[in-house]
């Protein structure tokens, strides 16, 4: 396999997850304002920090919501915005599209189109979770396209290596807004500390089975624990991880790094993350994606532009 | 892909856009196809032979069109451009200062060709590639042609696309040419001519392949009822062809398509070939000759030999250290590779020099030569601005002529003398005279017409046809080519950058008599 192509096919999958991954928490955090009183300062500025746009200023307000919305989905100079990520991952698609399944570049395709023409409709209220909900349901068909028809050959490793990465980056990020937000205010949020953990699961589509495995009720430490370590929950960071270390196996050099991944998870794993108190689990969550960011350059030295 | 949420069926259109709104309000006052009402002019139509007398053919296909009503075939046209964007099948312009990923301008009506006729046409194309693949690998050893008086030296002397470096070479089973795409037209008297041979990149195939598909989804009915040639084996035979020029005797050879990038405007076919092949679409950095003279891949594994090149890119722009110095697009040393047997490139370089339209005018004479056979296929009379009696007549004639560039594609740089005003006539004189050898002049032919589907209703529309031709260890061409159609009325420029569009192109078998019999009754 080409390393050109692996990289975009890479890019592909993590493209395409935050597309997912976007829409889901866009729309999850949506319903969570509906739940809480303007009081209590959860905002989109929350939302914006989770999928990076920390630069913004932060307004209040119906005109700033609007704005802040249409930044979020729509804006095409955005680069992390819903519309153009789902950009991104048309082009890395059209970029190999002489090795991905037809029906998949076709529904990546129309999936643009979808996006660029109604995901402004979802903006105002009435319509943004149809909207969002067909985005990520359109993802998901995709992904499961992906697993169905195309060979788990290198290429199909790459692209699931993209997706889990970005999963593992994304679920962090969420975590890392949640906590930050109760280390904030704590005595102001108890109140809400359920609904908000609960709005966390959610985010990452997690709550239905947290319910069904951890058989508690919802408590931040609970939370945290299943999110990071519990080893069934695909969207698990613990699983992420095993998952990209397994592809990687499937591939050519690939030693290096699955040693460098084990080591990884074992950190994960070791975590106590009930005894950790708000600052220091900020301070692991930083070590996390640096340790992920590292995790992408090894890739590109290994298979993407190796030295020769 | 069908999603279930949004699931869509032929012939009953759901996207309600605006334009698709504004364009059922023109037709609401259009009649059901009425074929007496359809008159093609002094043009010969490929369907219809007289108001209301359609082409055996096109028997099967007028009969069914002229049952639907207007509003059924416009939303099969519907369909179909819904289908081209769904698909994502695309070519690139270039305008504005940047490029534009556009749809596939497409017209439903189906172009039919009896097979009786096309049998012929592809022996003739066989013949002309067969010939012209001879005179190339002439042209770079013995020159035996030149020496003989049949073909004058400065031809070759001048010839921007006789590459030197060429001198010598010899490619697999003595082929050039691998894959020719030949633009042949019909005149008002019903005659084919070959128009041009392109032997450099030809494109286009790749439409071809996704009309028929387009097609057989709007129309599923004619498929079943009519025996019309599949197209759908192109890119085994291309494989075969390519795998058949390998250097290295192995069981699998390593064969790849070279492609300019996604700005090149038929990135869409260089994917869509690699994939149908399933072989690496590979860019110029992509590859890198080593010490030992062969060209390698840079993959996930390390490198790895590539065999067979079929590349996608121009001659000059193949090897910087060769051709063009500044080509980022190209592979440094990729011609000593060659040179030196360790890997295929098709088209060879330097082919080029035969597609050149001063050579064209020489072909019915470079048959002759080698196969010692007069030519199956015609070539429109052609006058030489080289030559100097022509000269006077093609700047004395100007108004009635059709004035080429010798080696510019794509309809860039020609004039049209009885579409052109007086004044780029004027205009354009200077630059012949200048440079007699880099033109040559055509007699404006009246190309012929298809019914096209125009604001919901048929009108003629002029087209061309490009079939495709492979040559390895053996020969095959397709069954009918890409129709292109010029989609302004009277308008002779077809093609797809300025404002034409395509159809798919049938090769009917005729009908056996029983059925005909059948529907008498």
């Amino acid at each position: 396999m080409l390393s050109r192509v692996a990289e975009r096919v890479y890019w592909a999958g993590r493209y395409l997850e935050r597309a997912e991954d976007s829409a889901r928490l866009i729309d999850v955090h949506s319903q969570l304002l509906l739940d809480l009183p303007p009081t209590v300062g959860i905002a989109w500025p929350q939302v914006m920090e989770i999928i990076g746009l920390t630069d913004e200023p932060v307004r209040r307000g119906r005109a700033a919501e609007r704005d802040m919305l249409k930044l979020l989905l729509t804006d095409e100079a955005c680069a992390s915005s819903v519309t153009a990520t789902i950009a991104m991952a048309r082009e890395n698609f059209r970029t190999t599209r002489d090795i991905v399944p037809t029906e998949a570049w076709q529904g990546v395709n129309e999936l643009h189109i979808f996006a660029r023409t109604q995901l402004r409709w979802a903006v105002g209220k009435r319509r943004r979770h149809d909207i969002l909900s067909e985005i990520v349901t359109r993802v998901q068909q995709l992904r499961g396209l992906l697993s169905d028809t195309m060979s788990h050959g290198p290429a199909y490793q790459f692209l699931c290596i993209g997706t889990n990465l970005e999963r593992a980056d994304m679920c962090t990020r969420i975590i890392d807004v949640a906590v930050a937000s109760l280390l904030k205010d704590p005595e102001r949020l108890q109140r809400y500390d359920n609904t908000l953990w609960m709005s966390t699961l959610k985010s990452v589509s997690g709550y239905q089975m947290y319910r069904q495995y951890v058989r508690r009720r919802i408590r931040g430490p609970d939370v945290l624990a299943f999110l990071f370590q519990d080893a069934d929950f695909p969207r698990s960071i613990c699983h992420c991880l095993a998952q990209i270390e397994q592809c990687m196996t499937n591939l050519p050099k690939g030693a290096a790094l699955t040693r460098q991944l084990n080591a990884l998870s074992k950190t994960v794993v070791a975590l106590d993350v009930k005894r950790l108190d708000n600052a220091a689990l900020h301070v692991e969550v930083d070590r996390f994606q640096l340790a992920l960011a590292d995790l992408n350059q090894q890739m590109t030295a290994t298979w993407f532009s190796p030295v020769e | 892909m069908n999603w279930p949420s949004r699931h869509t069926s032929l012939g009953e259109p759901k996207s309600k856009t605006r334009l698709t709104f504004a364009r059922r309000l023109r037709t609401v006052a259009a009649v059901k196809i009425d074929w007496q009402q359809y008159d093609p002019g002094t043009a010969f139509d490929e369907l219809i032979r007289a108001p209301g007398q359609p082409h055996s053919a096109a028997a099967a296909l007028t009969r069914y069109l002229a049952s639907l009503s207007p509003k059924m075939l416009e939303s099969r046209q519907e369909a179909a451009e819904r289908a081209i964007v769904e698909m994502g099948i695309t070519f690139t312009v270039y305008s504005e200062g940047r490029n534009i990923d556009r749809a596939w301008p497409f017209d439903i009506i189906p172009r039919t060709i009896a097979a009786r006729e096309w049998d012929q046409v592809a022996a003739g194309l066989t013949q002309r590639l067969t010939a012209l693949n001879l005179f190339i690998d002439d042209l770079y050893h013995e020159r035996c042609i030149i020496r003989d008086g049949v073909v004058p030296e400065e031809i070759v002397a001048t010839s921007r696309n006789f590459l030197k470096a060429c001198i010598g070479a010899r490619p697999a089973h003595g082929v050039w040419a691998n894959v020719c795409g030949t633009d042949l037209v019909r005149d008002a008297d019903g005659t084919l001519y070959v128009l041009e041979d392109n032997l450099r990149v030809p494109s286009g195939v790749s439409y071809m392949l996704e009309n028929r598909i387009i097609t057989k989804r709007v129309f599923p009915e004619l498929f079943q009822d009519s025996s019309i040639r599949s197209v759908d084996d192109y890119a085994s035979q291309l494989f075969e062809m390519l795998n058949s020029l390998s250097p290295r005797d192995v069981e699998r050879p390593e064969v790849v398509v070279l492609t300019p990038g996604i700005y090149n405007s038929a990135y869409f076919e260089h994917a869509y070939l690699a994939q149908r092949m399933g072989v690496e679409l590979v860019e110029g950095c992509d590859l890198v000759v080593g010490d030992d003279d062969c060209v390698y891949m840079r993959t996930i594994s390390g490198r790895e030999r590539v065999d067979v090149i079929y590349r996608r890119i121009n001659d000059t722009a193949l090897d910087p250290e060769c051709f063009e110095k500044d080509s980022l697009l190209g592979v440094p040393g990729i011609m000593r590779a060659w040179r030196a047997g360790k890997v295929s490139l098709a088209n060879a370089p330097g082919s080029g020099v035969a597609d050149d339209k001063v050579v064209y005018a020489y072909v019915p004479r470079i048959i002759r030569y080698y196969l010692d056979e007069d030519a199956l296929l015609p070539n429109v009379p052609t006058y030489l601005c080289s030559e100097p009696d022509k000269l006077e007549y093609v700047l004395a004639n100007l108004d009635k002529l059709v004035v080429k560039p010798a080696n510019e594609s794509g309809g860039y740089g020609m004039l049209v003398g009885s579409h052109a005003t007086r004044k780029e006539r004027e205009e354009f004189a200077p630059f012949v005279k200048a440079n007699p050898r880099n033109y040559i002049a055509q007699p404006v032919l009246n190309l012929s017409t298809v019914p096209t589907l125009i604001e919901g209703k048929l009108e003629p529309r002029h087209v061309d046809l490009r079939p495709f031709i492979l040559q390895g260890a053996s020969t095959s061409v397709t069954a009918g080519g890409l129709t292109r159609v010029a989609l302004r009325r009277g308008s002779l420029v077809v093609n797809s950058s300025q404002g034409g569009g395509s159809k798919d192109t049938w090769i009917v078998e005729a009908e056996p008599e029983a059925a005909t019999q059948r529907r008498r009754r």
